[in-house]
């Protein structure tokens, strides 16, 4: 501890060495995982481009329940239509799928705003089920667009995956076959989706609409009172993580190359997994989906041949994190280290009332 | 004439749908609880009535007699145990516990019973029908319509009449100071999941008598009762009987159009209420 | 032993300290006043006693039971029952409900039943089918005070009873406190108003910052005296 003059200057800072370190550590990790094709196998960049897109979502997930309060169990419905609209467009209009992405994470964001309007109109759990019962909808209108493929779903068609932009040009770099080659192109699309997203996401908290958020999300009448617009910033953060969740939505579904609406709608892989992720890394923080993707892609690896048993023991470990852990494993962590790698609040340090020992 | 009786096919549908929502309206209304697992539940009363009915070669309105009592232990437990430690302030924690408590029990079912598709013994009452003036009602659905507005005087007056039901009210009030009552309002709590549950057995025996179910069906148990509870208005018992009735005929009118629309013609008259009367349409004064 | 004791009774809200070792003692039959300033911690010790703030166990004893870790509906059937401040009727019940929800869950043998309570508060007879949030401040205090008599307590503790009510209403529900003492029960009531609290008690307590001031009879203490356990000046 210094002893301060009144003449101490103040300085705001949201910065710590951790999270100086971390960005040092994160520019080298995605140096890494840029050229992880070079060196790595194929099932390894599946596995991959699985984490990157599920980090995604659980990502927007997060910042939709856990930074904006809106506790959504019908992301599924922007997966799908994001999925839906990709093929659309390759399909129906033949556009590229690559380009046609762009479009998924467009229509996801446009039939964000019927959505929204119909689930602000439910308060919290309401909500909830709310949004899912949208998603439902969305499901079953889409089983009724026979032109891709109605119940049964379709699949992209041959000509459009092997002409995909940028797979010749992999298939050659690497000598690798077609396939592989778009699997390498849609994992540096998801590892892109993901630092960006991670970045937006952080910019967005530490911007001072993002504070507003906090403040909205902690006590919405006393933000009111301060000026801040809870309904707006409520209909950003939606149509926010729908685009978000759209991109990687039709993302996912380049990789796939195959589309039903059970699966493209499916809430137990777009939302009940996402929810599991989040809660068990930590909700309400950045640093918290990562470590959770990471958790459960090893519990999958695991005990995924078990089955059911396999999701019996994910919903048992949600409720337990839950009770025992609201904070998740990251809250935990910070809890007992008092470490932020994506420091949030602002922090005020000299002048005379020195605050940083708290 | 044939509108006549889809139209009224549709109504006795809804009498269904209003038990599966009554326990849901219960518990809203005394906790402000919303149990994510509660079309979970109505399955797994299913089967337990199936296991008896298959074990002891019981009818299965004597095995949901039977059933009925383990289920108020499970609510109890369930409550006092586990949902009562996620209540307060947040919403995260309920919502998340009961979602992931409705994966789970999915999940079990599944591995105790298989996918298999399942449906409880009923003898002639399936097929039974009574004419009224040319309408032909079955005995079956006429029984489940009856049941759901036997549940909801049976609530009502339980709320309104009884000293538990005081309890209930005081104690959704505002806890600290039922305490000063000497009501605790965990116990309380507890008890309305207990009698929610009694609901659900009753639900489940009309479910498993009148169609086929697996584990995978809770969620859109949970979701029609969602509907119905939103359709008429938090908290109104007779509203969620209304809500029940709007999602059977729309999912029954909707089906006779055409039958891949029977399930979405119920969800888009759930929104279209939401749209014009987003407090459903009996709200209580006081929220 | 006395009926109602404290020894060093300390509570805390959070990290937030309100009370720092208070000793009261309230005998059988009699009724003592707790006055003092807003802050001084009264309430704290009103929700102590009652159960709603847990206490560590022996800091709080009911006819030589310990009760100080009991949560609130444990204390109550042992005799203790609480008018909380600002009255905290139940919006969803009428004056009646009200009143019977005092008595829940217990067949209670004592004086006091709706029959006596309606003798005590004759008007409250005539609303008794209204929501008890639909009355007038001083008739919601009645129901409040009549609700907690319901239990037939041996101990009954009044929170500002005359918080934001017109002086002649506050004269009505004083005029019930003797038949309250007649009917066997002992009172601890909270005052802000001094003079009342002078005139119903046997003993007065002064709080200030969490602590006892001053203890005795209304008539040894002096103005002056309690005007420096109340502001902490002395005169």
């Amino acid at each position: 501890m210094h002893t301060h003059t009144p003449s101490t200057p103040y300085f705001v800072t949201t910065q710590t060495r951790a999270s100086q370190i971390t960005m040092m550590l994160a520019v080298a990790l995605i140096a890494v995982l840029i050229i992880l094709p070079f060196f790595a196998g194929r099932v390894l960049i599946q596995d991959m481009f699985f984490i990157l897109t599920m980090l995604v979502l659980a990502q927007f997930w997060n910042l939709l329940a856990g930074y904006g309060g809106m506790v959504s169990i019908g992301q599924q419905a922007f997966v799908g239509m994001g999925a839906y609209a990709m093929f659309g467009g390759v399909i129906l209009a033949g556009i590229d799928p690559i380009p046609a992405i762009l479009l998924g994470g467009l229509a996801s964001l446009i039939v964000a705003v019927p959505t929204a309007f119909f689930a602000f109109r439910l308060q919290g759990p309401y909500f909830a089920i709310g949004t899912w019962v949208i998603a439902e909808v969305m499901r079953l209108v889409m089983a009724q667009v026979k032109a891709l493929g109605g119940g049964t779903g379709t699949s992209l068609p041959r000509s459009a995956t092997r002409e995909m932009w940028a797979t010749e040009w992999i298939a050659e770099l690497f000598d690798v076959r077609n396939s592989a080659a778009r699997d390498i192109l849609t994992y540096w699309l998801a590892l892109a989706l993901a630092v960006a997203t991670i970045i937006a996401i952080y910019a967005l908290l530490r911007s001072k609409p993002g504070l507003a958020l906090s403040a909205v999300r902690d006590n919405p009448e006393a933000a009111k009172s301060v000026g801040v617009d809870a309904g707006r910033m409520k209909w950003f953060v939606f149509l926010t993580s729908a685009f978000g969740t759209g991109l990687a939505g039709a993302l996912i579904y380049v990789q796939k190359a195959r589309i039903s609406p059970d699966a493209a709608f499916s809430v137990t892989d777009w939302t009940a997994y996402v929810l599991f992720i989040v809660i068990i890394g930590g909700i309400g923080t950045i640093e918290g989906p990562i470590i959770g993707v990471i958790i459960f892609f090893l519990l999958q690896s695991l005990l995924a041949d078990y089955g059911s048993w396999y999701l019996f023991t994910l919903g048992i470990i949600g409720i337990v994190v839950m009770l025992f852990a609201p904070r998740g494993l990251w809250g935990l962590i910070t809890e007992k280290t008092g470490i932020q790698l994506f420091p949030i609040r602002r922090r005020l340090s000299g002048g005379p009332l020195d605050t940083s020992k708290y | 004439m044939i509108w006549v009786d889809t139209l009224t096919q549709g109504i006795l549908l809804g009498g269904l749908y209003a038990l599966f929502a009554a326990g849901l309206s219960l518990v809203f209304g005394i906790m402000r609880l919303v149990n994510l697992a509660h079309g979970d539940f109505i399955v797994m009363a299913a089967y337990l009535i199936l296991l008896l009915v298959t074990l002891l070669g019981l009818s299965p309105f004597l095995a949901a007699a039977i059933a009925a009592p383990l289920m108020y232990g499970v609510g109890w437990g369930l409550q006092k145990h586990l949902l009562n430690r996620t209540l307060g302030n947040d919403i995260l924690p309920p919502l998340l516990v009961t979602f992931g408590l409705s994966i789970a029990l999915q999940n079990a079912l599944l591995e105790a019973f298989s996918a298999d598709s399942q449906r409880l013994p009923t003898g002639a009452i399936s097929t039974a029908s009574i004419d009224m003036g040319g309408l032909t009602l079955g005995v079956l659905p006429l029984l489940t319509f009856g049941s759901a507005v036997a549940v909801i005087v049976g609530l009502n007056q339980l709320f309104y009449r009884t000293e538990l039901g005081r309890a209930f009210r005081a104690t959704s009030d505002d806890a600290t100071t039922a305490s000063l009552m000497g009501i605790r309002p965990s116990n309380i709590f507890a008890k309305a999941t207990a009698i929610a549950m009694l609901v659900v057995t009753l639900a489940a025996l009309y479910l498993g008598m009148r169609s086929n179910f697996d584990p995978s069906i809770g969620p859109a148990r949970l979701i029609y009762a969602f509907q119905a509870v939103i359709i008429g208005g938090l908290g109104s018992l007779w509203g969620t009987l209304v809500g029940g009735i709007i999602i059977g005929l729309a999912q029954t009118v909707g089906a006779a159009i055409n039958p891949e629309w029977q399930i979405l013609a119920g969800h888009v008259a759930f929104l279209i209420v939401l749209m014009l009367r987003p407090r459903g349409l009996f709200p209580r004064a006081v929220d | 032993m006395s009926l109602l004791n404290t020894q060093r009774l300390t509570a805390h809200y959070g990290d937030f300290q309100a009370l720092f070792g208070v000793d009261i003692a309230l005998n059988q039959g009699e009724t003592i006043a707790i006055i003092g300033a807003n802050g001084a911690g009264k309430t704290t010790l009103m929700r102590s006693l009652s159960g709603v703030l847990k206490n560590d166990p022996d800091m709080i004893t009911l006819e030589g039971r310990r009760i100080g870790g009991m949560s609130a509906d444990e204390v109550l059937p042992l005799g203790l029952a609480m008018v909380p401040e600002g009255r905290c009727l139940f919006p969803s019940l009428s004056v009646e409900e009200n009143l019977l929800i005092g008595a829940y869950g217990r067949k209670v043998e004592g004086y006091w039943s709706l029959a006596t309570i309606y003798d005590l508060f004759p008007i409250l007879a005539e609303r008794r089918n209204n929501p008890g949030t639909a009355l007038s401040g001083g008739q919601q205090q009645m129901v409040a005070i009549g609700r907690a008599l319901m239990s037939n307590p041996k101990v009954l503790l009044c929170d500002e009873i005359s918080l934001g009510l017109a002086p002649v209403v506050i004269k009505d529900i004083y005029a019930a406190v003797p038949k309250i003492q007649e009917s066997g029960a002992s009172l601890i009531v909270v005052e802000q108003d001094i003079g009342q609290a002078m005139k119903v008690a046997d003993r007065v307590y002064c709080m200030m910052e969490g602590q006892v001031t001053l203890e005795g009879t209304p008539d040894n203490l002096s103005r002056d005296d309690i005007h420096a356990a109340y502001f902490g000046v002395s005169a």
